[in-house]
């Protein structure tokens, strides 16, 4: 039998805006799929967007939903999650959204090591506002702020939520939604902070002045880009340039979690002790 | 019997947000206002709920957005410059109506300013901290049991309103200790008014339809009532909308939701008017100032009285007109360059008030009034 994605969707809210070819839609789908899988109740879930086009990925979804601000995202998030620690709570950004004017937040709460599974799906660009560098923009490439090429170095966001302290990193592609919606279900379950790189496309503002103006023609670029982590610990340093390797590029379980941790701060401040770790 | 306790403002104000059952705190250090913090840090977590020091200001006013969207009770303090930071999400709480209590503990300003002196330079901030339209509610401390009193009210007029609400300070009460009356526990939990909740079918829940003067109904989180929460201008499920009625109606509804109302806000203190032959205007810690010189000015025989807005904005609009109005003498005193004499200047139609301003950090003194009163 057809999966049946409407009792996730707000089918009323159908068409999306994103534009003919996008990834997201793909993304949100594994998205769905990977929540089917764990089986949750919708009722126990929140999803926190922020601004851009991935932005409107909370608004198609049948739960709890919150479109914050530029950037904001996890901090609306983290204060969902504190308040509501039994709650599944979920972030969407962009890679401008989450990597430059979020990226504040995205260290903390890798740092916090809160239990958010944060999603940032990563087109290379600013898409919803017509092409202005991203963190994440390869050097070289057509910007409408860089009409020259960019010269800002490219953001690796797992190194960044490596470096900050998640627990549980990964980074897909939406060329597999297999895979994409199990690297989903395990790191949904993981508890800690979740971080998901997700190359998504955007041949419309990113391709069409970069020699990729059709779907198509993007997503060979990204399969150009990425090698499964098997791949890429494998290769020499010269063949690993320019490429990003994919699958769980972090799995940690031994450290706290930042709301069980919070259980202990409240039990010490009822007890008058100080927190055990 | 009401109570009587030695503390702070900062401390009243994190005590009377735990006793109006305030759950999350989420926040910044920033002078003078980081003891609301240090106080609720302690308070909040041995109450069952939580307070978080976040990476920074922006970070502190979103979470704890976030958990007043969920349904919590939710606080955050800071003082101008902070304001400026959160500004931007102070607006979405605005237009998305969440209910959230922000304490200002107003230092000198602009910009980094006078951290550690007092100022009343926050006012206009108050009434504007964003771009875009929309109503405040602000409400003044002025001596350290409103600290405590004007923070509950915050708290059941946030709900009432579903919206954020100020509450004022200035470094002088915040860090002025003392001994403060304050209700009983059982009379402020008494006076606890929650948000207004739908309990019908859910599939008849539109949280943004709503009679054109009242506030969203916004149920809490997780409990089977899937709506969206948005910056942008939306419809009455929540949902992003470009509709030319709906944006219309959404902006008025947030207009009158207040300006219908006014009577449930305004709160003054008018002391010795009765008979006096000159009013003195004043507000927060001024007002103890004012007060004082009001006392020394009737021990000489000279008739003088205050008039205190409690609840700035709205200001206290018909009140202040029928007071200007009456007394021909109108002393306005405040720790700024004068910000609120524009209000009453609009309100009044009048432009001839005596004025005594202050803005380099330092108290006005009751001396200082007098002077003035003597000199008018």
């Amino acid at each position: 039998m057809a999966f049946n994605y409407d009792e996730y969707l707000r089918t009323k809210k159908m068409p999306t805006l994103w534009c003919w070819g996008c990834g997201d839609g793909v993304i949100l789908k594994a998205f769905i799929r990977a929540i089917d899988k764990l089986g949750w109740n919708m009722d126990d879930v929140c999803v926190v967007s922020g601004i851009g086009c991935s932005g409107r990925f909370s608004s198609y979804i049948n739960c709890n939903t919150v479109h914050t601000t530029h950037g904001r995202t996890i901090a609306y998030a983290t204060g969902i999650k504190l308040a509501n620690p039994d709650k599944k709570v979920f972030c969407i950004t962009g890679d401008g959204d989450g990597l430059a004017i979020g990226g504040n937040h995205t260290i903390h709460g890798c740092r916090r090591n809160i239990d958010i599974n944060h999603i940032v799906i990563n087109n290379f660009i600013y898409g919803l506002t017509n092409s202005q560098t991203s963190p994440t923009t390869p050097q070289g490439m057509w910007t409408v702020t860089m009409k020259r090429g960019n010269i800002d170095p490219t953001f690796d966001a797992c190194n960044l939520a490596i470096g900050a302290g998640a627990t549980f990193v990964a980074r897909e592609t939406m060329l597999d939604p297999k895979k994409l919606e199990k690297v989903f279900v395990q790191g949904f379950e993981h508890n800690g902070y979740s971080f998901f790189d997700i190359f998504s496309n955007c041949h419309v503002n990113l391709g069409r002045k970069n020699k990729m103006n059709s779907a198509m023609a993007n997503l060979e670029w990204i399969d150009s880009i990425t090698a499964s982590k098997t791949k890429f610990d494998k290769m020499s340093d010269e063949e690993k340039v320019g490429l990003f390797p994919t699958g769980v590029l972090k799995h940690d379980t031994t450290k706290n979690e930042y709301t069980d941790m919070y259980k202990k701060v409240q039990e010490a401040h009822q007890n008058k002790t100080m927190v055990q770790f | 019997m009401a109570r009587e306790i030695i503390s702070t403002g900062n401390d009243l104000a994190a005590i009377a947000a735990v006793d109006a059952g305030c759950e999350f705190f989420g926040g910044y250090p920033l002078t003078p206002s980081s003891e609301v913090m240090h106080t609720i840090s302690d308070l909040l977590p041995r109450a069952g709920g939580a307070a978080i020091q976040m990476e920074d200001e922006i970070a502190g006013v979103c979470c704890a957005i976030g958990a007043a969207m969920s349904g919590k009770r939710s606080l955050t303090a800071t003082s101008g410059p902070g304001i400026s930071l959160k500004a931007e999400n102070i607006g979405l709480a605005f237009i998305a109506e969440v209910p959230l209590v922000i304490v200002n503990v107003m230092r000198g300003g602009p910009s980094t300013g006078l951290p550690t002196r007092v100022s009343q330079g926050d006012v206009l901030q108050a009434k504007s901290p964003t771009h875009g339209d929309y109503k405040s509610i602000t409400l003044c401390a002025g001596t350290l049991s409103e600290c405590y009193t004007e923070t509950v009210r915050a708290f059941n007029l946030a709900d009432r309103f579903m919206q954020p609400v100020f509450v004022l300070l200035d470094e002088t009460i915040g860090h002025m200790s003392g001994k403060a009356t304050l209700p009983t526990l059982d009379e402020v939990k008494a006076g606890i008014k929650l948000r207004k909740t739908f309990d019908g079918a859910a599939a008849d829940y539109k949280p943004y339809e709503c009679a054109d003067d009242q506030p969203a109904v916004l149920n809490p989180m997780f409990k089977g009532y899937r709506y969206h929460y948005t910056g942008l201008h939306h419809d009455e499920n929540g949902h992003p909308t470009e509709d030319e009625q709906k944006c219309d109606a959404l902006l008025k509804r947030l207009f009158k939701k207040v300006d219908a109302h006014t009577d449930e806000l305004e709160l003054n203190e008018e002391y010795m008017l009765d008979d006096a032959e000159v009013m003195i205007i004043a507000y927060g810690s001024v007002a103890l100032s004012a007060k004082e010189a009001v006392n020394r000015l009737r021990a000489e025989g000279i008739k003088v009285g205050m008039f205190r807005p409690i609840t700035l904005w709205p200001s206290p609009s018909k009140r202040i007109k029928e007071l200007c109005d009456k007394f021909k003498k109108v002393l306005v005193t405040e720790l700024n360059l004068g910000q609120y004499i524009e209000e009453i200047e609009r309100v009044s139609g009048r432009r001839d008030f005596a004025t005594l301003f202050k803005a380099n950090g330092r108290p006005i003194a009751p001396l200082e009034i007098i002077e003035k009163v003597k000199g008018m």
